[in-house]
C-alpha cells in the first residue's frame, strides 16, 4: 500500500470518530451549548483541554524552535505550561463559582457596566480571531503535505468537519471529540520520539534519554550535541542567554497570555463542582507535559541526527556527498521545506554557522564558502518517523495528529468568538428578551459566521501568521488576564478603573508591537527595525504582554482609588465568587 | 450568626491568599529563579550533560509546575471543609 493510501486511512477514520462524536453529542439547550450541560468529569476536562491549548504550533513546530534554539527556547517550555499555575489558583475555581457562560459574562457583571463587557468582548474576538488564522493555515499545510491536496482544499475539509460537531454539538461536541483529538495527537506525537531516543540513548523514556549517555560516544547526549554544534560555529546548545530581562518578561508574556486565554478559562465552566476546577487545571497540566516534557528530547535528538547525517564521519571530517543523501531529504527537498545550494561547487553539502565571524578563518580554509543547507523548523517533528526509519503507519499517524491539534484549537476558539457574539452582545447588550430557543439559533449562526471567517482568513492569510500568535498572547496578557483577576482579588477597583485599564493594557501593547513588526502587520510598515540593540530596554515585541499588564493593573488601581468604590452589591459578588459554597444554584440564571 | 459567616469567610479566604503567595513563591523560584535568573548560581550542580539551571528550565519546572497544582488542590479542598464552605 502506498504512504498516500495509508495516510489517508489513518486520517479518514479520525474524521469518521469526529463525525460519529459529533452525531451523538448534539447540544439541546444553551446550558449545553456553551458548556456541555455544566457535568464534564475533570479528567475529562483536563483532557480536552490539552488538546484545546495544545495547537497546531504545539505539534508542529516547537519541537523545530527548540531544535534551532537549544536553552534560549526554554522560554516556550516554561510560558506555555506555568499559566496553568495561575489559572488554577487565581482565575478557574473563582469564575466556575461565579457559574456563567462567558469570559466577558463576569467582566461585564462584576464591573456593572456595559463598556467593560463591550471592551471584553472586544479584546476576546481580537485575541481568538488572530490565534484562529493559525491554526486554518495549519491545517491546511498539514492536509496539503500527506493528503495531496491544495491547500485551500485543505482549509475547506477542515472548516466542513469543524462545522459538522461544533455547530451542532456546540462545547458538548466539541469536548468529546477534543478527548478523541487529544488521544490521537500524543500517540502520535510519543512513538516516534520514543525510537528516536531507543536509537540515541537506547532508554526508551525520551525525557529521561535527553539527559542521559549517547550510546555511540559513550558520553552525555547534550555534551555531545553542544560539541559537534560548536564545532561549526553555532552557539552551544545549553549556553545561557545575556539579555535575561527580556527572557524573564518573555516568559511571564506567555504565562499571564496563557491564563487570560479565553478559549482555555471557559472550559473550566463545564466541571460539576468549583473543586474540580482545581483538580482539572492539574489534570490538564499532567496531559499537556507529556508532550511538553516530550519536545525537547525530540528537539535535541533530532538536532544530533541532522547534523550526523550530514557529518557521519563527525563535524571535523568530510561532509556527505549529495548524491549520497538519505531519501528523506530528497522527500522533503521536494516540498522546499530542505534547500541545498552548492556554493562552492565540490558536491557535497556543508553545513555551518556562516554568520559567526569567529569561525570564518575555520571555514575559509577547509574551502567552505557559505552554508549551503537550510532546513524548516517545521519537519523535524513532521519527518521524524522517516529520520527514524518508521514504517508508514507512524507517519499516517504523524498526519492524523497534526491535524487533530490544529483542529481541536480551532473549535474551542471558534465557540469562544461565537458565545460571546450570542451571549453577550445579542442576549444581553441587544435583546436580553430572546427565549432560549432564539438564543440557541442564535448561537449556531455565529458559530458558522465564525468558520466562515476563519476559512477566509485561513485561505487569505495576511502573510503575519506566526507574528499574530504573538500578538494574541501579549493581547491576553495586557487586557482579560489582569481584568479577571483584579475582579476577583480586590473589592475596591471599580467599572472606571477596570475599563481604563484594559484599555490602556492592550493599546500599549499593540502599539509596541506594531513599532517593530508593522502597523496592523502591513508589510514595510514598521516605524523601528525589529532588531535587539533598537528594542526599548532590550525588550522584544513578543515579551511586551507582560509590560502591558503592569500597565493595566497600575491603572485600574490608580483610577479606582480617585474615583468612588463599587456598589455594596458588586462587593457582595466578589464575596460570593470567593468561597465554593453554593456553587450549584448559581449556574440556572 | 450573619457576622459569623463574614468573619469565618474572611479568616477562609486569608488562609487560601496565603497558600496562593507560598504556592507563587515556588512557581517564581523554579522557573525565573532557577531556569533564567539564578542559573549561574546552580551551574555548577552537573545534571545529565548540563547542569541543573538548564534542567530546570526544561523538565524541572513543568514537573514542579504539577506539584504545585495538585498540592494547592488538595489543600485548599481540606481548607473548604475546615471553614464549612464546601460545595
Amino acid at each position: 500500500m502506498s504512504q498516500y493510501w495509508i495516510n489517508m486511512m489513518f486520517v479518514g477514520a479520525s474524521f469518521l470518530l469526529y463525525i460519529g462524536i459529533a452525531v451523538w453529542a448534539r447540544a439541546g439547550s444553551t446550558k449545553e451549548f456553551y458548556v456541555a450541560g455544566g457535568g464534564v468529569h475533570p479528567v475529562t476536562n483536563g483532557m480536552a483541554t490539552a488538546a484545546d491549548w495544545m495547537s497546531a504550533a504545539s505539534f508542529i513546530s516547537m519541537a523545530g524552535l527548540i531544535a534551532s534554539g537549544g536553552y534560549a527556547t526554554s522560554v516556550y517550555l516554561m510560558g506555555w505550561t506555568g499559566g496553568y499555575v495561575l489559572l488554577a489558583m487565581l482565575l478557574a475555581p473563582y469564575l466556575r463559582k461565579f457559574g456563567k457562560f462567558t469570559v466577558p459574562d463576569f467582566i461585564g457583571d462584576r464591573f456593572y457596566s456595559r463598556g467593560a463587557r463591550l471592551t471584553a468582548v472586544v479584546c476576546l474576538i481580537l485575541i481568538s480571531v488572530t490565534y484562529v488564522i493559525g491554526q486554518m493555515a495549519g491545517a491546511g499545510v498539514a492536509f496539503s503535505r500527506f493528503l495531496e491536496v491544495s491547500n485551500s482544499a485543505g482549509i475547506w475539509i477542515a472548516a466542513a468537519i469543524v462545522f459538522a460537531y461544533a455547530v451542532f454539538g456546540g462545547m458538548k461536541g466539541i469536548t468529546y471529540t477534543q478527548v478523541a483529538q487529544y488521544v490521537v495527537l500524543i500517540i502520535a506525537y510519543t512513538i516516534p520520539a520514543v525510537f528516536i531516543a531507543m536509537q540515541l540513548t537506547g532508554n526508551p523514556i525520551p525525557m529521561f534519554g535527553m539527559f542521559g549517555t549517547h550510546v555511540e560516544s559513550g558520553i552525555p547526549l547534550l555534551d555531545k550535541l553542544d560539541q559537534v554544534v560548536t564545532d561549526l560555529g553555532f552557539t552551544a546548545y545549553t549556553a545561557d542567554v545575556d539579555n535575561k530581562l527580556n527572557m524573564f518578561l518573555f516568559t511571564l508574556s506567555l504565562m499571564i497570555g496563557t491564563a487570560g486565554l479565553p478559549h482555555v478559562i471557559i472550559r473550566f465552566f463545564t466541571v460539576p463542582k468549583v473543586a474540580d476546577a482545581r483538580w482539572s487545571a492539574g489534570w490538564t497540566l499532567v496531559f499537556i507535559a507529556l508532550l511538553y516534557l516530550t519536545a525537547p528530547a525530540v528537539g535535541s535528538m533530532a538536532r544530533l541526527n541532522l547534523v550526523n547525517t550530514i557529518y557521519p564521519e563527525g563535524p571535523a571530517a568530510e561532509a556527505i556527498r549529495y548524491e549520497d543523501r538519505p531519501e528523506w531529504v530528497q522527500t522533503w527537498e521536494r516540498t522546499g521545506l530542505i534547500k541545498w545550494e552548492d556554493k562552492n561547487a565540490d558536491g557535497r553539502v556543508q553545513m555551518y554557522n556562516d554568520a559567526n565571524a569567529a569561525f570564518t578563518p575555520t571555514a575559509t580554509e577547509r574551502g567552505w564558502t557559505g552554508n549551503e543547507l537550510t532546513v524548516n523548523n517545521d519537519i523535524i517533528v513532521l519527518a521524524n518517523p522517516e529520520i527514524a526509519n518508521l514504517p508508514g503507519w507512524v507517519i499516517g499517524l504523524i498526519a492524523a495528529g497534526a491535524i487533530a491539534a490544529a483542529l481541536s484549537t480551532a473549535a474551542g476558539l471558534l465557540l469562544a468568538i461565537s458565545s460571546a457574539i450570542s451571549h453577550d452582545l445579542i442576549k444581553t447588550l441587544i435583546n436580553p428578551k430572546i427565549s432560549e430557543k432564539s438564543e440557541m439559533l442564535a448561537a449556531r449562526l455565529s458559530m458558522t459566521a465564525a468558520i466562515l471567517l476563519a476559512t477566509w482568513l485561513g485561505l487569505n492569510p495576511p502573510g503575519f501568521a506566526a507574528q499574530v500568535v504573538a500578538l494574541a498572547f501579549g493581547l491576553a496578557a495586557a487586557s482579560l488576564f489582569p481584568a479577571l483577576m483584579m475582579g476577583i482579588f480586590s473589592k475596591r477597583v471599580n467599572s472606571k478603573g477596570a475599563v481604563a485599564g484594559m484599555l490602556v493594557g492592550v493599546i500599549s501593547t499593540a502599539v509596541y508591537i506594531f513599532l517593530y513588526l508593522g502597523w496592523f502587520f502591513i508589510p514595510g510598515t514598521a516605524s523601528i527595525p525589529n532588531t535587539p540593540d533598537q528594542w526599548w530596554m532590550g525588550i522584544s515585541p513578543q515579551a511586551f504582554g507582560a509590560v502591558g499588564a503592569v500597565l493595566n493593573f497600575a491603572v485600574a488601581y490608580a483610577v479606582s482609588m480617585a474615583t468612588e468604590a463599587p456598589p455594596q452589591e458588586i462587593q457582595d459578588l466578589v464575596e460570593s465568587v470567593r468561597t465554593p459554597k453554593g456553587a450549584g444554584v448559581a449556574l440556572d440564571h | 450568626m450573619a457576622d459569623n459567616d463574614k468573619e469565618n469567610a474572611a479568616a477562609y479566604w486569608k488562609a487560601n491568599v496565603r497558600l496562593i503567595t507560598w504556592s507563587l513563591v515556588v512557581w517564581a523560584l523554579v522557573s525565573y529563579g532557577f531556569g533564567i535568573l539564578l542559573r549561574p548560581l546552580v551551574s555548577g550542580i552537573p545534571v545529565g550533560g548540563t547542569d541543573l539551571g538548564f534542567w530546570f528550565a526544561q523538565q524541572g519546572s513543568i514537573i514542579t509546575f504539577i506539584l504545585i497544582i495538585f498540592h494547592y488542590a488538595w489543600r485548599l479542598n481540606k481548607l473548604d471543609k475546615e471553614f464549612g464552605v464546601e460545595e
